[in-house]
């Protein structure tokens, strides 16, 4: 079998899992179908030649199970369940109504790119083949992130650390005394 | 084509998740399974069939071979890292709520606040 082949039954299993953590009674099991997605999604990114992304993935995807196995550990399991209501009856017919208007535009606009496989490197040809001259990189995508475009990466790295102060922000539990008092 | 299309399927079902869940918990995980669509689209764009991974020894191995885009690598990199950081911000917040209401559901919560 060719990649392609693996790739679709990976996809469908992810699908699947997608529809399963959706409609789970558990918050739980909800998560570790996403689990099972972000696992999957790995398994992807091995299929496609990116053995960079896998690991950070794999990092981040249990980083995530982890908060939120803490999250539901700290609050309740169960999904507390009600009788459909006229809210959820307009709820469902709006995403399914978006669902088909968005696939039926998709499948149009992809009619202009490449087909899968047959990619062509434009602007990154640069960074393939000048990566070992101007950088010394041998792994491209180190080469990218941490010297062709080094202003994203600090920005990336703002962004974390913003997000830190804003977690300690939150979830301190008493303000800060005012000095004067 | 194919896969392409059932990579936007999985984008259809994290927005449909998104839509009619009413659990902020379900809303984060169908968060998660958007921007997993999103990576994968975009790696799935970059890559080229028989072609290495972006990780050589020295130069003489390019010749005559065909590498795989980094470009969109190191853009989804960016990404994962930076959806990590925006779900456990989103999941802090879902936790002070529950501490504060009592509950996950989103109608109790607008009920709630009077």
């Amino acid at each position: 079998m060719d990649t392609e082949t693996y790739l679709i039954i990976i996809l469908v299993f992810m699908i699947v899992m997608a529809i399963a953590a959706i409609h789970a009674r558990d918050l739980l099991s909800s998560v570790i179908a996403q689990g099972a997605i972000g696992y999957g999604l790995v398994l992807c990114f091995l299929l496609l030649k990116a053995p960079d992304l896998a690991i950070v993935q794999i990092v981040a995807e249990t980083i995530t199970i982890i908060i939120m196995v803490a999250v539901l550990h700290d609050s309740t399991r169960f999904e507390t369940r009600f009788p459909i209501c006229r809210r959820d009856i307009v709820n469902y017919s709006a995403a399914f109504v978006l669902a088909g208007v968005l696939l039926y535009y998709f499948v149009h606009a992809i009619a202009v790119l490449n087909p899968f496989g047959e990619h062509t490197l434009r602007m990154s040809e640069a960074y393939v083949y000048q990566a070992i001259e101007a950088t010394g990189a041998t792994n491209f995508v180190k080469g990218v992130l941490w010297d062709f475009r080094a202003l994203d990466t600090m920005g990336e790295a703002a962004v974390l650390f913003t997000t830190a102060i804003g977690v300690l922000a939150i979830l301190r539990l008493k303000g800060k005394k005012q000095s004067n008092q | 084509m194919t896969l392409y299309i059932l990579c936007f399927i999985l984008f259809l079902v994290g927005l449909y998740g998104l839509l009619i869940s009413r659990n902020i918990i379900k809303m984060v995980i169908s968060l998660t399974i958007v921007e997993v669509s999103i990576f994968l689209m975009l790696i799935l764009i970059g890559y080229v069939s028989g072609g290495i991974a972006p990780v050589v020894f020295d130069s003489q191995v390019l010749e005559n071979k065909l590498v795989v885009d980094p470009l969109p690598q190191t853009m989804v990199l960016t990404a994962i890292v930076i959806a990590l950081a925006t779900n456990s911000m989103i999941l802090t917040m879902a936790i002070r709520i529950y501490k504060k209401y009592g509950t996950f559901d989103i109608h109790e919560i607008s009920k709630l606040k009077g």
